[in-house]
């Protein structure tokens, strides 16, 4: 239970950063919040042989509005997204959604984008910014490019990172003033895995749904956006069979995978019925801000 | 062979500087390099809670925290807290409430609480529980240390 040796660089700045990791070969490790690379050390599920810590890396913890987006840097912990009045006021359902993800102690060092880059099926953060329409940053030292999130997961615990690049930041989208949206996740214990969730965003234009975004985690590999229920919703009003329509929908399209917490019918079940709750949630919520 | 790292920390207002290997866990560099054996070592990836620490202010898993990272940092265990001859305020309400049993989990949950009384609001039960809820304590049913929380808070007054 204590990590393999390896050699350890404090990175001074992103170049020194993707330079380390260059050198490393493809056996270097990026080290930000630390709360599911550390725990994996210590079991030597990874063993790199070099660790490059981003910690005091100046700038990257900020989180930044410009224009309809929003930018959080690869040093913004759970709990400045939690607390942050930007995120409160301009994405809620973000807000509201850091309620859920894991305990005090572990939202203090965990990073968003660190769990983006983890990938768990079952997180919150790689949901959300698939929600949010997200951007991922991404360098090496040979230059830049930038990843949506729809693209970026490619299965559990895994992403189209390569070996030598670091994430430093993400953008995601602000939600327009009068969005209606909702948030719904099922664990064992709060703070713990989810066995699923689901999010939602919508808007009413003359008293019918559009801009519908439905997505789910914890039913599949990865985080999906549900393209075929969106399309269902959209142009309609939201009512109580067309909200039944979805749920069936959401059933017959998951595949949720069986493991000690849950088993693939009982996901898919709690799937339905989380995101029963979402739409009337994320439907009212537009009622409201029209009122 | 991998490089030694020097490094200084504060701990408790002690300042100590060390040469370690970068693999180190924080937990093992209070435990073994300086014997500060009050940090407490359960799962070792991040469950328990029981190695929690202050790390610049804010609670942080010990064992999830390589002792490098805690160069040029403020840390503060149970030991700054108080002395078996003058317990501090959060240890004198576990023990006026009965919040301990066999005290393997006490210090992490200390620590925890420590943090929740400087930065969380705490208005109601459900707050101190979820604040409570990543340390586990497997003697006491978690009644006894709300009621010293709850206590605590309401000594402490509304957060500004």
């Amino acid at each position: 239970m204590k990590p393999a040796s390896f050699n350890y660089v404090r990175a001074e700045s992103v170049d020194h950063a993707v330079h380390a990791l260059a050198d490393a070969g493809d056996d270097g490790k990026i080290l930000a919040g630390g709360q599911s690379l550390m725990p994996m050390m210590n079991f030597r599920l990874v063993k790199p042989s070099v660790l490059v810590d981003i910690n005091r890396i100046p700038g990257l913890d900020r989180v930044e509005k410009r224009g309809e987006r929003i930018a959080l840097g690869a040093l913004v912990r759970h709990r400045m997204t939690a607390e942050d009045p930007i995120i409160a006021e301009h994405v809620p359902v973000l807000h509201y959604a850091m309620k859920h993800v894991a305990h005090l102690t572990v939202r203090n060092r965990g990073t968003f984008c660190g769990s983006v880059c983890h990938a768990d099926p079952a997180a919150e953060m790689p949901m959300m910014s698939l929600l949010l329409n997200g951007l991922v940053h991404i360098r090496s030292s040979q230059g830049e490019r930038h990843v949506p999130a729809s693209e970026f997961f490619v299965g559990s615990l895994m992403t189209v990172l390569e070996p030598d690049e670091l994430v430093t930041g993400i953008e995601i989208d602000v939600l327009p003033r009068g969005t209606g949206w909702a948030f719904e996740e099922f664990a064992r214990r709060h703070g713990d895995y989810a066995l699923a969730a689901v999010a939602i965003t919508m808007m009413r234009k003359e008293g019918l749904a559009s801009d519908v975004r439905v997505v789910m985690m914890g039913v599949g590999d990865i985080p999906m956006r549900l393209s075929e229920v969106e399309a269902m919703l959209e142009g309609h009003e939201i009512d109580q069979p067309l909200i039944d329509g979805a749920v069936d929908m959401i059933r017959e399209q998951i595949e949720p995978n069986s493991d000690l917490n849950a088993s693939s019918d009982y996901r898919r079940h709690l799937a339905g019925a989380l995101a029963r709750r979402a739409l009337s949630d994320a439907w009212a919520r537009t009622e409201m801000a029209a009122s | 062979m991998t490089e030694r790292v020097r490094m200084t920390v504060s701990i408790n207002g002690l300042s100590y500087t060390r040469e370690v290997e970068p693999r180190m866990l924080l937990a093992d560099f209070l435990r073994n390099e300086l014997g500060l054996t009050g940090t407490h070592v359960g799962c070792e990836h991040g469950v328990c809670g029981a190695c929690t620490i202050l790390l610049d202010g804010r609670s942080a898993r010990s064992c999830l925290t390589l002792a490098v990272q805690a160069d040029g940092a403020e840390i503060e265990t149970v030991e700054g807290l108080g002395t078996v001859e003058q317990l501090g305020r959060v240890q004198q309400a576990f023990r006026d409430h009965h919040g301990l049993q066999c005290g393997f989990c006490t210090p992490g949950f200390i620590m925890t609480i420590t943090d929740m009384l400087r930065h969380h609001s705490l208005e109601n039960d459900a707050e101190i529980r979820e604040a409570l809820s990543g340390n586990i304590c497997r003697c006491t049913g978690y009644e006894h240390i709300v009621n010293a929380v709850r206590e605590l808070a309401k000594e402490r007054g509304p957060l500004r």
